[in-house]
């Protein structure tokens, strides 16, 4: 058998895998915006049933997972592994919601990178036979990404036009061997990147050295250009990142500008929804991935994308001890078949 | 490729001079005037409390104490009905620096982390974003409390 | 007329510190803390009671007006109870202020949820 391995970061699959099935669940906001009437589950109350932030989180993962097995004709006792994470401490949020399911599971923090994270190790492990079907998850919420990063939802404060809107909203995938119409071809699994920015209010410039550094990658190790894909979809650089990508890919000789989308400038109306510099959150990238993106692939609208979600990493320590915030970003290159 | 030090703190100083010309800010001016009046509003409705109070025979003293309680009373009100974040959403520092700005950073967090219990959620987080407000006031005014006295006992009078 | 100065004078506080805000990354406790802080410094100098005196609310009800007020306490308890007096002035004086935060915040916390921001 070839190595699959491609250049220094990348992986090249065959097929399988395959993207069997998604779930996408959001709150309110997300269910107003532009995307709204794609995501298969809208809670008005962005509770879920439950009391607290966290716990609302955790049934949103949970109902996630159900839908995107659900979507595939299984059930929980079907799903060899889950790959999941969300962005509060101890990943508690992904725990808690998916303690119920009984999968045997890895726990991951990737902060907002951790959708590809997961569905990168869900497609490498059923590459390698370790399993016929795996499940990856992840999740964000406003208040609980609001009360345990910044401030209690009641605190009365400006926002800066940089600042971003955490989504309330969870994504799953069911990988497995059986054929679908999306196949996941390759991997590149990206490196920390820091640029020694401090400013947790402009996460999109944190995180956009760390997107161009693995798009690059991507391209280098896989042999290609921009050409080569329909649409580059990263998770939540927004307005700000966005732009500041284009001109960093641009001082390294490519262009990709017209063929760049970005989840967090997706999910949300800028003008009307006050969102400022756009949405992010985990769930941003899982959700607009599962709602918007995949049925476009699966339908052959879109032949080959390469979806690059962004994670900042930092904790509320980290950053009153006067670090900087470094980024790093997963690419998932998935195909039409 | 590996850089030396000196090369990666060049990237990065040139990377947020960068940064800072990319990011848009909010127009200064029109804030201005927002805050203006959002902080003249409610220091008039200080002064009003004020004005009453003294009608009613209170001294000076009595009547600025009388003040600070209404005015926090009433913040702690828009807190709970989630309508002060609205007013520091448009009018910034105009609802940030008068006293009902200090109230609403102690009631959101009391309301915000009652889940986590009365004396672990509450009671150790009450203070999350008013605690350095008490601490710096009360060394603050310790430290020239001390200077004053000093001064004092060496007979300057101020 | 009182009602027109205090009007000017607080809504001219509250414009020069949206400069801090807009300008610098100072995150709002910081800036707090600073007004606090140099009122406290402001009505050692001497300077603030005479704001007081001319915009009343205007001064006052700004969180420069709490430090000046922590100031006031803290020089009349020296005056009264001598070097002890630096222990006790700063909590008396700003009592009311921070009792009423705490006790109304603590009612508020009783009495309301949380809610998602707008």
């Amino acid at each position: 058998m070839s190595s699959m391995t491609r250049g220094t970061q990348s992986i090249y699959f065959g097929e399988p895998p395959f993207i069997l099935s998604s779930g996408s669940v959001v709150g309110k906001k997300e269910g107003e915006g532009p995307l709204g009437t794609q995501f298969d589950m809208i809670d008005e109350t962005n509770m879920f049933g439950e009391e607290t932030w966290e716990a609302a989180e955790s049934t949103m993962q949970k109902q996630a997972c159900l839908l995107a097995i659900g979507k595939a004709g299984l059930k929980p006792q079907d799903i060899r592994y889950l790959y999941g994470g969300d962005l509060l401490r101890q990943g508690i949020a992904t725990s808690m919601g998916v303690e119920a399911l009984q999968i045997p599971m890895f726990g991951l923090f990737g902060a907002c990178s951790t959708s590809g994270e997961a569905l990168a190790l869900s497609a490498m492990s059923a590459a390698a036979g370790y399993g016929d079907r795996i499940l990856a998850v992840t999740s964000s919420h406003f208040g609980s990404a609001e009360k345990e990063f910044r401030f209690p939802l009641g605190y009365a404060n400006q926002r800066p036009l940089s600042a971003q809107w955490t989504v309330t909203g969870s994504g799953a995938f069911v990988v497995g061997i059986e054929r679908s119409h999306i196949r996941v071809s390759g991997v590149t699994i990206g490196k920390i990147v820091d640029y020694g920015l401090k400013d947790s209010q402009n996460m999109g410039a944190c995180m956009a050295p760390a997107a161009c550094d693995t798009i690059m990658r991507n391209f280098e190790d896989f042999g290609r250009t921009g050409e080569e894909y329909d649409y580059i979809i990263t998770g939540d650089l927004g307005y700000i990142g966005s732009d500041i990508l284009h001109d960093l890919v641009k001082k390294k000789g490519n262009d990709i500008a017209d063929k760049h989308l970005d989840c967090g400038k997706l999910m949300f109306d800028q003008q009307s929804q006050d969102t400022h510099a756009g949405g992010s959150g985990c769930g941003c990238a899982a959700t607009t991935l599962a709602a918007h993106i995949l049925p476009k692939v699966a339908s052959g609208e879109w032949q080959r994308i390469l979806f690059v979600p962004t994670g900042a990493l930092m904790s509320t320590v980290s950053y009153n001890e006067g670090e900087s915030v470094p980024g790093i970003a997963h690419g998932v290159v998935i195909e039409h078949c | 490729m590996a850089q030396t030090l000196e090369e990666k703190q060049k990237q990065e100083k040139a990377y947020q001079q960068y940064v800072k010309e990319k990011t848009p800010q909010h127009n200064v001016f029109a804030n201005m005037c927002k805050a203006f009046l959002v902080g003249g509003i409610i220091c008039t409705i200080g002064q009003a409390i004020t004005n009453y109070c003294s009608s009613r025979g209170l001294d000076d003293t009595q009547s600025g104490a009388w003040t600070a309680m209404i005015l926090v009373l009433i913040s702690a009100l828009l807190t709970g009905f989630n309508l002060y974040p609205s007013i520091a959403k448009w009018g910034g520092a105009g609802a940030l620096v008068p006293i009902t700005g200090f109230a609403n950073s102690v009631a959101s967090p009391a309301i915000e982390y009652k889940k986590e219990g009365q004396v672990f959620g509450i009671g150790c987080k009450i203070f999350t974003i008013a605690g350095p407000v008490i601490l710096y006031g009360i060394v603050t005014s310790w430290v020239l409390g001390l200077i004053y006295y000093l001064l004092m006992k060496v007979g300057v009078q101020l | 007329m009182d009602y027109v100065k205090a009007f000017l004078i607080g809504g001219l506080i509250c414009a020069l510190v949206q400069i801090l805000m807009d300008r610098t990354k100072m995150m709002p406790g910081r800036i707090m803390v600073m007004l606090v802080c140099g009122g406290a410094v402001l009505g050692f100098l001497n300077i603030y009671d005479p704001l007081v005196e001319f915009a009343g609310g205007g001064a006052s009800v700004p969180l420069l007006g709490f430090g000046n007020t922590l100031w006031k306490g803290m020089k009349e308890a020296i005056k009264t109870d001598g070097f002890l007096g630096i222990f006790m002035g700063g909590f008396t004086a700003s009592a009311v202020g921070i009792s009423a935060a705490l006790i109304f915040g603590y009612i508020a916390s009783l009495i309301f949820e949380p809610k998602m921001k707008k």
